[in-house]
C-alpha cells in the first residue's frame, strides 16, 4: 500500500461527518439525482449519476464506520477499497462534476452528492489522482499568487491603461477603505472592462474602496482540486491583505467559485470566523441601487431581448438570486427568464475546476447542449452573466455551435447604463 | 398442516414479535449512534450568513413535494413512489385491526378508515409498488444503481402488503396461514430496517435537515 494512498484514506476518513453518514445511509438508489445532473442528462451515461461518482467514498464509509460494513469486510463479502479504484474514479470525481449542487436540490431524501464530491476530492488530490492541469493551476495559485500566473505588474499595467480610458483613478492600497475588491486572473487578463465598470459604479456611488497590491487574486484553486491546506493558504493571503488595509468588507468579483471559496468555505478553512464580511459584487451593486446611490435612466433601457445565466456558485450555492434580477429589470426592458433558473439553473459545464481540466474538453462540449437548448428556447441573442469562468465557457460553447449570441457581464451592463442625477433631471426637463 | 399454521401464528404473535422488536430497537440504536456519533458538520459557515431562506425543518417538509421541472423527467417513479409511500402509511396506520394492535402496544387510539377504503388503498399501493419495481428494472439510472439489496428491500416491503391483502380478502390462502405469513413478513421487515436502505425511513429526515440547514444559511430554499 503506497504512502500517498494511506494518507488519502486518512484524509477521507476525516471528511466523514454526521451529514455524510446520514446521506449515505439514506440513499435509496432511486436514481433521481441523475435527472438533475447535466453530465447524465446530456450523455445518458450512468457512470455520471451523481451518487455513483461517490462510490469509493461510500465504500470507505461503510467499511470503516458501520457495523454491517465491518462484518461484511471481515467475512470477505466486501472487497477492500484499493488505490486502483481511486485512480479509476478520477474522471468521475473531477471531469464530470462541476460542484454545481443541482443534485442536492432534487434528491428526495435530501442528499447532497455535490458536497460529497467536494469532500472526496480531498482524498483524491492527496492520492495523486487530481488531473495534471488542475494541479498546475493550483501550484501557480500558491506560488505566483494567481492560478493563471498573473502578477501585480500585469494588473498595474492594465489599471494604467483603463484609467486613461475612463478618466478615473482605480484606488490601490488605500488604508481604511470600506471595501476591498478581489479580481480573478481571467478578469485582469481577459475582461479588464469589469474593473472599469466597477470603478465607474463606485465613483458614482461615492464608495470608499480599494484593490490590494498583495492580495488581489480571488481565485482559489485549492477548493476546486480539493486541497484544504492550499485553499487555506490562499484565504490567509486575502485575510492578511485585508487586515493590512483595515477594510470592513471584501468583495469577490464576477467569479463563482471564489465567492464560495471565501465566503462559505473561508471560515471553515481558517477554523474561525473571517475578520471581515464577504459580499459578491452583485450584492454590493444591488444595494447601492436600492439605496439610490447609483442611477439609471428609465427612458434609455436596453431593449435587446436578453436572458440571465445564473452562475451556480453565485445563485444555487451562494444565494445571490434576486439581486441580478432587480438590476437587470432596472436597466433592460426585455429580460426573459430561462425555464430553469435561479436555484434550479443548469450549469455552463465548466464550474468546479472542470474548465481547467484539458482532458475534460470533449465532455464539457457535449454537456453544453443543455445551455444551448435553454438559450434557444428563450430566443435571445444576448446572454448576461456574472462569472468570468461561465462567460468563457458560454463564449466557447457558442462559438463551437456557431450560435449568434453574445455574452455580456452584468456589472458591465449596469455600468453602461449609469447616468448622473443631473443628467436625468436634464433629460426629464 | 393447519396445526402448523396455528403454531406458526402463535410463534409470530409471541416470541417472533418480541425478537423482531428487540432486533429493531437494538439495530436502530447502533445505527443512530454510528451516524450521529460522528462529528457534526462544521457550523463556521453560519458566521458569514446574513440572510436566511427556508430552514432545515422546511426542507424536511418540502422534499415530500416534487421539485419544479422534475415530474416530466421521471413521471412513473415520482407518482408511483409517492402513492406507494402514502398508501403504505394509510394502510398501516388507519386499518382498524392495526389500530387495535398499536393501541395494545402504545395505549394510543385513533379513528381508522372503513374497510372498503382500505381495500382500495391497498390495491393502489400494491400496484404502485409493482410500478416502482418496473422502474427499478427499466429506468437506466435506477437499474444501474440497483444491487441485490435494493431488490431484497423491495421484496421485504412488498410481502407484508401482499400477505396482509390476502388475509384481508380471504383469498388464495387459509386465513390462519395468511395471517401467520403476514406477521412473519412484517417481522422480517422490522429486522431489516436498521441494516438496509430501509434506514432511510429515519435518515431521510436528518439528511433533508442537513441539506436545508446549509442551503438556508446561504439564502437558498432547498
Ligand atoms: S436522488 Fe438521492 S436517494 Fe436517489 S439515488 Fe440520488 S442520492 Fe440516492
Ligand atoms: S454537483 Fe452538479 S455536476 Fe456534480 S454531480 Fe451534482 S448535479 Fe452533477
Amino acid at each position: 500500500m503506497s504512502a500517498s494512498f494511506t494518507r488519502a484514506i486518512n484524509v477521507l476518513r476525516e471528511q466523514v461527518d454526521a451529514s455524510v453518514a446520514s446521506f449515505f445511509s439514506a440513499c435509496t438508489h432511486c436514481g433521481l439525482c441523475s435527472e438533475a445532473c447535466l453530465f447524465y442528462t446530456e450523455t445518458g451515461d450512468p457512470n455520471y449519476i451523481p451518487i455513483y461518482k461517490l462510490e469509493p467514498f461510500r465504500h470507505l464509509y461503510e467499511q470503516d464506520f458501520t457495523l454491517a460494513g465491518r462484518v461484511k469486510h471481515i467475512f470477505g463479502l466486501s472487497p477492500e477499497l484499493t488505490d486502483v479504484a481511486l485512480a479509476q474514479w478520477s474522471e468521475l470525481v473531477y471531469d464530470s462534476c462541476t460542484l454545481c449542487g443541482r443534485c442536492a436540490m432534487v434528491c428526495p431524501v435530501g442528499n447532497n452528492p455535490g458536497a460529497m464530491v467536494r469532500k472526496l476530492r480531498e482524498g483524491m488530490s492527496v492520492a495523486g489522482y487530481a488531473p495534471d492541469s488542475l494541479v498546475d493551476a493550483t501550484q501557480r495559485n500558491v506560488h505566483l499568487g494567481s492560478a493563471m500566473g498573473v502578477s501585480y505588474k500585469t494588473l498595474k499595467a492594465q489599471l494604467i491603461h483603463l484609467e486613461t480610458d475612463i478618466g478615473l483613478t482605480v484606488p490601490v492600497d488605500v488604508q481604511g477603505a470600506d471595501y476591498m475588491l478581489l479580481l480573478s486572473s481571467m478578469e485582469i487578463v481577459q475582461f479588464p472592462e469589469f474593473i472599469s465598470a466597477v470603478t465607474r459604479i463606485f465613483h458614482q456611488a461615492g464608495v470608499s474602496w480599494t484593490i490590494s497590491s498583495t492580495a488581489f487574486e480571488a481565485s482559489n484553486s485549492g477548493i476546486q482540486i480539493g486541497a484544504s491546506d492550499i485553499a487555506q493558504q490562499i484565504v490567509e493571503r486575502t485575510i492578511k491583505g485585508a487586515q493590512a488595509l483595515g477594510v470592513k468588507t471584501v468583495i469577490t468579483p464576477e467569479c463563482g467559485h471564489s465567492y464560495t471559496a471565501l465566503r462559505w468555505e473561508g471560515p471553515t478553512l481558517m477554523g474561525k470566523p473571517l475578520p471581515f464580511k464577504v459580499r459578491h459584487i452583485l450584492e454590493v451593486v444591488d444595494q447601492l441601487h436600492q439605496q439610490g446611490r447609483i442611477h439609471f435612466d428609465p427612458n434609455t433601457k436596453d431593449t435587446r431581448p436578453l436572458t440571465y445565466h445564473d452562475p451556480c456558485q453565485i445563485a444555487r450555492q451562494g444565494g445571490v438570486i434576486e439581486a441580478p434580477r432587480r438590476l437587470l429589470n432596472a436597466v433592460a426592458s426585455d429580460f426573459r427568464e430561462m425555464a430553469a433558473h435561479g436555484k434550479m439553473n443548469w450549469c455552463c459545464g465548466g464550474g468546479g475546476g472542470v474548465s481547467a481540466i484539458e482532458r475534460a474538453d470533449p465532455l464539457r462540449s457535449t454537456v453544453f447542449k443543455k445551455k444551448k437548448q435553454q438559450i434557444e428556447e428563450v430566443g435571445v441573442h444576448t446572454v448576461v452573466s456574472a462569472c468570468s469562468n461561465c462567460r468563457m465557457m458560454l463564449e466557447q460553447g457558442i462559438e463551437d455551435n456557431s450560435m449568434d449570441v453574445e455574452v455580456i457581464s452584468l456589472t458591465e451592463l449596469v455600468a453602461d447604463h449609469l447616468v448622473s442625477v443631473e443628467q436625468t433631471v436634464r433629460d426629464v426637463a | 398442516m393447519n396445526a402448523f399454521a396455528t403454531e406458526l401464528l402463535l410463534w409470530v404473535k409471541g416470541p417472533g414479535f418480541t425478537i423482531a422488536v428487540i432486533i429493531l430497537m437494538l439495530g436502530l440504536s447502533i445505527r443512530l449512534m454510528e451516524i450521529f456519533g460522528m462529528k457534526a458538520p462544521d457550523k463556521l459557515v453560519y458566521s458569514q450568513s446574513n440572510r436566511q431562506s427556508g430552514s432545515g425543518v422546511q426542507t424536511i417538509f418540502r422534499r415530500f413535494l416534487i421539485p419544479k421541472g422534475m415530474l416530466s423527467r421521471a413521471p412513473g417513479i415520482y407518482l408511483a413512489g409517492i402513492l406507494f409511500h402514502i398508501g403504505y402509511a394509510v394502510v398501516f396506520f388507519l386499518f382498524e385491526p392495526h389500530i387495535a394492535l398499536l393501541n395494545n402496544l402504545t395505549g394510543l387510539n385513533w379513528q381508522g378508515l372503513p374497510n372498503s377504503v382500505i381495500d382500495f388503498v391497498a390495491v393502489m399501493t400494491l400496484f404502485s409498488m409493482i410500478v416502482v419495481l418496473v422502474c427499478r428494472m427499466g429506468r437506466r439510472a435506477m437499474r444501474f444503481l440497483s444491487d441485490l439489496e435494493d431488490y431484497l428491500v423491495w421484496l421485504l416491503t412488498f410481502l407484508p402488503l401482499l400477505t396482509g391483502f390476502v388475509a384481508f380478502r380471504h383469498v388464495l390462502l387459509p386465513y390462519t396461514w395468511a395471517l401467520a405469513l403476514h406477521l412473519l413478513s412484517v417481522e422480517l421487515l422490522m429486522i431489516a430496517i436498521p441494516f438496509t436502505k430501509l434506514m432511510h425511513t429515519v435518515t431521510a429526515f436528518s439528511s433533508r435537515w442537513y441539506n436545508g440547514d446549509i442551503y438556508s444559511r446561504k439564502g437558498v430554499m432547498s
